[in-house]
């Protein structure tokens, strides 16, 4: 366990290659078992933010989690703390069985291969996967594989959450499912997603994105009104 | 599709599916360089292979049928040089190329339907070969079937708006190129992203493999059987 807070960011910055400012001076906090969810139009800057915090990009500005810095000597152990959860689970599940990509990150973390698998398979029964074991990924449905991708997630045993649009590609009760899922899931969470539904049934705060900086920080359904953001005005990404 | 049926053999349960996979891969490599380096005009010796090549597709509980017409997928492409050699009058040749082929394939069939691939891929490894060409391999065979599936709709969605039916040919055959070059840049993105997930989830440059190799006495007594037949039969003993 880490103490507070969970995540911290001061004055983040970052700029793509070819000059686009994406991120324009981001502060962020994030306590212990808080889940937030992150709102705003696409390309605002979500999911640009959500891979700084765990070293993929590197901006201008400071990104600390459990107060380590995130800097080259601290990615592996900040990877640990920092499940993400990416949009497409095709690109998260690249093992030719379900078993080996679950037990990728401890078997990359250098865990001998028997204690491996003796995780992933306990991470899979936690998502309900447990039969799934020898399948291959391409063969799941996409409810399946964004379970599969989230075992994979749990195994390193996680101290916060971060899931990039979790509900793309599911249908309603695949939502539902997930909803359910994330629930009984101790960690802290950031989600993004236009899924106000989602937002509204696991964070209590939300933050708003637009053009690369939080303009507004609060309660979820606030947020909701106060920038139109119902279902009727968000859009699939 | 292809690759799914020969996953599902390759998960059977026989003898040959038990052996380590560097058994399997050496006696193979060596049957390849046997049948390549076999006389035109040795009518015998074909045969010998090709019933030791039946003998392991029967121990593997392999169905011959389903493995035979698989082979002839290579057919096509040495029927062309085969018919050239026809035209030039070397009769004997053309045969001995369209044989040398089927029977390879056959061979490289046998190898990849009694070994799942993930230990293919580890036998390889340990072998010597290249750890970044297994990498590759490995990458290649997962997203072969997610770049297949987009290609399809990429069809699919060209069709339902009747691209390619009543357009000019030169439309019709720019369409499926500029296709190509789409398919090729969002497999690119898809490479980074893909990266990007192995790092989230701590990847260190190599892929461990999750159940380690075990070369046994009955793998080498297999492999030293199979090869003396092989030879026996290349130099005609």
């Amino acid at each position: 366990m880490c103490g507070e807070p969970l995540i911290e960011v001061v004055n983040l910055r970052f700029r793509y290659e070819d000059g686009t400012a994406a991120l324009d001076g981001v502060d962020f906090r994030l306590s212990a078992s808080e889940t937030v969810a992150l709102l705003g139009p696409n390309g605002s800057g979500k999911t640009t933010f959500l891979l700084h915090l765990n070293g993929l990009l590197q901006g201008e500005g400071e990104v600390r989690v459990c107060g380590l810095k995130v800097e080259k000597q601290n990615l592996a152990a900040i990877r640990r703390k920092v499940g993400l959860l990416f949009q497409d689970p095709d690109e998260q599940l690249f093992m030719p069985s379900v078993l080996e990509d679950v037990a990728f990150g401890p078997l990359s973390a250098g865990v001998p291969p028997e204690e491996a698998l003796r995780r992933a398979r306990q991470a899979l029964a936690q998502v309900g996967m447990a039969e799934a074991c020898d399948r291959a990924p391409y063969h799941l449905s996409a409810g399946e594989k964004r379970r599969v991708a989230l075992a994979g997630v749990l195994v390193a045993e996680p101290e916060v959450l971060i899931l990039d649009e979790p509900t793309t590609y599911l249908d309603p009760p695949g939502q539902r499912d997930l909803v359910a899922l994330l629930r009984r899931l101790p960690q802290a969470k950031i989600i993004a997603t236009h899924d106000v539904n989602l937002a509204r049934a696991l964070a209590q705060r939300a933050v708003f994105f637009e053009r690369g900086r939080i303009v507004s920080d609060g309660p979820v359904e606030e947020l909701i009104e106060r920038f139109g953001w119902d279902t009727s005005a968000a859009s699939g990404s | 599709m292809h690759h799914v049926v020969l996953e599902q053999w390759s998960r059977r349960a026989s003898r040959v599916h038990a052996l380590d996979p560097r058994a399997k891969l050496v006696v193979t490599l060596l049957l390849l360089i046997a049948i390549a380096t076999s006389p035109a005009l040795g009518g015998a010796q074909f045969a010998a292979y090709a019933g030791l090549l039946a003998a392991v597709v029967l121990a593997a509980g392999l169905p011959p049928g389903g493995v035979a017409l698989r082979a002839g997928i290579v057919l096509p492409f040495a029927g062309a040089l085969a018919v050239m050699n026809w035209l030039a009058g070397d009769v004997a040749r053309s045969v001995a190329i369209l044989l040398k082929s089927y029977l390879s394939v056959f061979a490289a069939l046998v190898l990849v339907g009694t070994t799942p691939v993930a230990r293919l891929f580890a036998g390889l490894e340990r072998l010597g070969a290249p750890r970044s060409l297994v990498l590759v391999l490995q990458f290649l065979y997962r997203y072969l079937f997610v770049i297949s599936e987009q290609a399809q709709h990429m069809r699919l969605a060209a069709q339902s708006r009747g691209a390619l039916e009543r357009a000019p040919r030169r439309t019709r055959l720019r369409a499926p190129a500029s296709a190509v070059a789409v398919l090729f840049a969002r497999s690119y993105r898809r490479a980074e992203a893909v990266y990007q997930a192995m790092l989230a989830r701590g990847f260190a440059g190599h892929v461990e493999p999750v159940a380690p190799l075990r070369l046994a006495g009955k793998d080498l007594l297999a492999a030293g059987a199979a090869s003396g037949a092989i030879l026996a039969i290349r130099l005609g003993l």
